[in-house]
């Protein structure tokens, strides 16, 4: 992994591409496409308010009430939006696909990088790896031994290669040892690994 | 187009490799370069479709070596400089040398974010009614456009079921071409393993891609 910018405030130090970008938003402001403050405030809701967390309130509740659950499996899109107090607003074509002890399910997409922004945020790199886009839908057993995931042989394993504009939120199984927990009890153990499907939520005993 | 960015498939990548805590942005410049290409986005200069297309035309050396963020920077510059946006004087000299030509709207906003970061909508009324249907057994044309497709090369002329029907939308191959958007219906096109990767592949393995109609043929 690439080290991070240490002068973010001017100097001789930055970054060829630092510099680069710095001259398009130069350019796009002073042609007058676009105002810096509007960037600013993308950057600052894809860092702070649109990420898995959200997708993690739509599991929990899922898990306890069986009536959205079937709501979100007829019609993500639909379900979650009835969320959208607490969520947020989600774009179309959200799809929810539930893990079961038969069939595992797990995301991808092999042609570039499509992936559940509205519920997940932006996906983390590994997602966009050309090692995870190419081996996903060939071995996905040995892509699951990379994070450590090792599933019965007898598991069936769905690989979703969002090769359109629909966009998949796996739906993993809930803990056994969890009766009776509530919705932010529960979506503290869902990770976002676990809603693309190369992840399980967490043990119950690492949050207790 | 049968490009490096096609990637299912492919061995020789090595491992993934998660990083634990990872940043949104590795870098200060990753989230101006998302930023802008959500705020351009409101120009209407060019469709999400011809966004992937103008990355999958970068030079193999380039998609193979370039950060994801790098790419994106490429694909923007190009973009709005074909479309007539910017000039590559502009972007030599580092700033604006002339006034925009083609202003349709005022400069993208605050007031603008929140139409940019929901996701839009690609679904179109439905041209005519659905060949196919949950349950039919397709078989994936064997096409290779030199243009933008979403059907991958590890899923032509593969026999498969349609598992759902998601209405018509947008047809990328269509419109990245300048033909318009010509709808056409998409389906959830499931595979077994061995169908796509040969006897020797896990038989516990089910792969699902999303196909517009015209990929399918009824088998």
């Amino acid at each position: 992994m690439a080290e991070h910018d240490h002068d973010h405030s001017g100097g001789s130090n930055l970054s060829e591409m630092e510099l680069r970008v710095r001259a398009l938003e130069t350019i796009l402001a002073e042609k007058g496409y676009i105002e810096s403050a509007a960037l600013d405030r993308i950057v600052e809701l894809y860092e702070t308010k649109i990420g898995p967390h959200i997708g993690a309130q739509v599991i929990a509740k899922a898990w306890r009430d069986p009536g959205f659950r079937q709501a979100l499996l007829d019609d993500a899109s639909q379900a979650v939006a009835t969320l959208a107090p607490q969520v947020g607003n989600v774009g179309e074509h959200l799809i929810a696909v539930e893990n079961t002890p038969e069939v595992h399910n797990m995301v991808v997409c092999t042609l570039c990088s499509c992936y559940p922004t509205d519920v997940l945020g932006l996906p983390p790199t590994w997602y966009k790896s050309f090692a995870y886009r190419s081996r996903a839908v060939k071995e996905p057993r040995a892509v699951l031994a990379d994070f450590g995931v090792a599933l019965p042989v007898e598991t069936e394993i769905r690989v979703w290669d969002s090769t359109a504009e629909t966009r998949y939120l796996v739906v993993p199984i809930r803990p056994a040892g969890t009766e009776g927990w509530s919705e932010v009890q529960l979506a503290a153990l869902i990770t976002r690994d676990s809603m693309i499907g190369t992840g399980l939520p967490k043990n119950p005993s690492e949050v207790a | 187009m049968d490009g490096v960015h096609d990637m299912g498939g492919m061995d020789g990548f090595g491992k993934v490799e998660p990083e634990p805590n990872e940043p949104v942005f590795h870098h200060r410049w990753e989230g101006r370069v998302l930023a802008m290409s959500r705020a351009i986005g409101v120009f209407r200069a060019w469709t999400i479709d011809t966004s992937r297309y103008a990355i999958e035309l970068l030079a193999p050396s380039v998609y193979l070596t370039r950060s994801y963020y790098e790419k994106w920077f490429l694909r923007n510059q190009n973009l709005l400089v074909e479309r007539g946006l910017i000039d590559t004087d502009e972007v030599a000299a580092g700033h604006a040398l002339r006034p925009a030509k083609n202003l349709t709207r005022g400069p993208f906003t605050l007031a603008d974010v929140e139409k940019v970061t929901k996701r839009g909508s690609y679904s179109r009324p439905a041209p005519a009614p659905a060949r196919f249907k949950a349950g039919d057994r397709v078989r994936t044309k064997n096409i290779h456009p030199t243009t933008h497709t979403r059907l991958p090369r590890y899923a032509r002329g593969r026999v498969g079921v349609v598992e759902r029907s998601h209405g018509a939308h947008i047809f990328p191959d269509s419109v990245t071409t300048g033909k318009g958007e010509d709808p056409q219906w998409l389906y959830t096109v499931r595979f077994d393993a061995q169908e796509l990767w040969g006897a020797e592949a896990d038989p516990k393995l089910k792969v699902s891609i999303e196909a517009f109609e015209p990929y399918l043929e009824h088998v």
